[in-house]
């Protein structure tokens, strides 16, 4: 209790009421970085899922090995092996938005972890569509990727929504371990105050900032979770029973203990 | 020939060591209804869903509208045609399922205009004329909106007909598609049934309604053990049947 009595209430105050330019850019880095690398982790966790069921065995190899190696080592070791490995380009849209080359690389470790993760999650929901639903397709005379387009995956979507959710949760927190590479973002940002004012407040501030974004989120994929409820199975949970089911204290207790 | 739809020649077909197919040759004329009984296990499924490819077969051949299915004939063999191919010959192949199978994401209407809207690139509001047409015809124009998860399954059935008539189909395949229904909803099926093969349609259909076989059928192909055992006219068959196992069978189902 000696510690909070003594923290210095006012850098946390700042921190949260008077964040400045730098801040904003450290915590706009952590946003973009987070999306960007969610988006391109559900597209490698979709190739890989579709590799895993594929008729060619070397494919089936391949994303056995994927799986098997970024889900087995730790991410900062990842981060680090292609931090020095790769050279990764920088990106400039415009004026306004540019991804400095070590958030770049960032990206590249984030979304290639985070892959390994999605595809499990993405076979699993297209495991659990009937497998009537292909053939039904099949006998219309839809090709593979059409069927998979059109029938499969809108379904499968409903499955795959609420844990790829979760991973977006674990996705904003992971970010903080590229400031080890030099990525300016939010806990970059907190640590380069505390190393200039020796005040661990700055964490507290920086952890009620990851605490907004993931809130903002639960809100959102709340939202999103609605929109796909399947209606016509009559299974449609309402708003407010869904952030119930995603602030359920056994949910948070048992629910994602994995990382 | 021109009027033979559906030709199998000796179709053989095994899952592991379990032989289910073990020589299969019919062949069905344009217009005609054929039904084919048989106790389970006789291998009827696995016989229709090699007309369309949906199995693959080991040995034998199987043309629909004089196009081999499924294959392409090099030298003496046949190897497993492309993808693309088989999608296309798909498209004049009707079928309906045991367990109707209907995309539960989308709507009776839209559940009918997917595939002539995606597949063969019907115009959509052309494909929404055709689709309550057929809706229509199957007694389920009031429910064109309705999702499957509210139909019962007699309308879920209906509406996966409606379904695989709308790609204009050459062949209709009927997989016991009364077989997963309620006892009082399997006439509205049935009727339906009877009404396309009225009209004309060429149906392959496995079945064990026999009263459906009796009155729609042109021809009953009874199986067992994966060959057909007998085959005939309904009056044939449920009059004078010759094959002791026919004879056994039909005592038990009539």
């Amino acid at each position: 209790m000696h510690v909070l009595v003594a923290a210095d209430w006012h850098v946390i105050w700042q921190r949260i009421f008077h964040p400045g330019n730098v801040f904003a850019r450290a915590l706009w880095a952590t946003v973009y970085i987070s999306v960007v690398s969610q988006v391109l982790g559900v597209a490698l966790g979709l190739v890989a899922a579709l590799m895993r069921m594929s008729s060619i065995p070397p494919l089936r190899w391949i994303s056995g090995i994927y799986v098997w190696i970024f889900r087995g080592t730790p991410l900062l070791v990842q981060i680090f092996f292609i931090y020095t490995t790769f050279n990764t380009p920088s990106f400039h849209f415009g004026s306004l938005w540019s991804i400095p080359a070590e958030a770049t690389t960032g990206i590249l470790a984030l979304s290639i972890n985070e892959g390994a993760y999605m595809r499990e999650i993405i076979r699993a929901g297209i495991d659990s569509i009937d497998r009537g639903q292909m053939e039904a397709a099949k006998s219309l005379g839809m090709r593979y990727g059409l069927a998979m387009r059109r029938i499969i995956l809108p379904q499968a979507a409903r499955v795959i929504v609420p844990p790829l959710g979760n991973e977006f949760n674990n996705m904003m927190k992971n970010t903080a371990l590229i400031y080890t590479i030099g990525v300016y973002e939010l806990f970059n940002d907190a640590d380069q105050n505390y190393s200039a004012a020796l005040k661990s407040e700055y964490f507290v501030a920086v952890a009620f900032w990851y605490l907004m974004l993931t809130t903002v989120w639960t809100f959102i994929q709340a939202y999103i979770e609605r929109r796909l409820a399947v209606s016509e199975r009559g299974e449609e949970l309402s708003f407010r029973e869904r952030l119930q089911a995603a602030w359920n204290p056994t949910a948070a207790w048992f629910g994602s203990g994995r990382r | 020939m021109t009027d033979v739809v559906m030709h199998a020649e000796n179709v053989h077909k095994s899952f592991g060591k379990l032989e289910v197919l073990k020589g299969i040759s019919l062949e069905v004329l344009k217009g005609e209804t054929v039904c084919i009984i048989g106790p389970s296990g006789s291998g009827k499924t696995t016989f229709i869903r090699c007309i369309n490819h949906l199995e693959k077969m080991d040995s034998g051949r199987i043309e629909v509208n004089g196009q081999l299915i499924g294959y392409r004939q090099r030298g003496d063999r046949l190897v497993e045609d492309s993808e693309r191919n088989i999608a296309r010959q798909r498209t004049q192949i009707g079928m309906v399922f045991q367990r109707f199978n209907l995309f539960p994401h989308k709507t009776a209407l839209q559940n009918v205009i997917e595939a002539p809207v995606h597949v063969l690139g019907v115009p959509k509001d052309q494909a929404i004329g055709l689709a309550t047409a057929l809706l229509g015809r199957v007694g389920l124009a009031d429910k064109v909106d309705t999702y499957p998860g509210k139909l019962s399954g007699g309308q879920q059935q209906r509406v996966a007909i409606a379904r695989a008539l709308a790609m204009g189909p050459t062949l209709m395949l009927f997989d016991e598609a009364t077989s997963a229904l309620d006892p009082e909803v399997i006439g509205e099926v049935l009727s339906v049934m009877e009404e396309l093969a009225a009209a004309g349609t060429t149906m392959i259909v496995v079945t064990h309604e026999m009263g459906f076989a009796r009155k729609a059928a042109n021809r009953v192909v009874m199986m067992d053990e994966g060959l057909i055992i007998e085959e005939g006219t309904p009056e044939h068959f449920f009059e004078a049947p010759r094959n002791a196992r026919t004879k056994q069978f039909l005592s038990k189902i009539l």
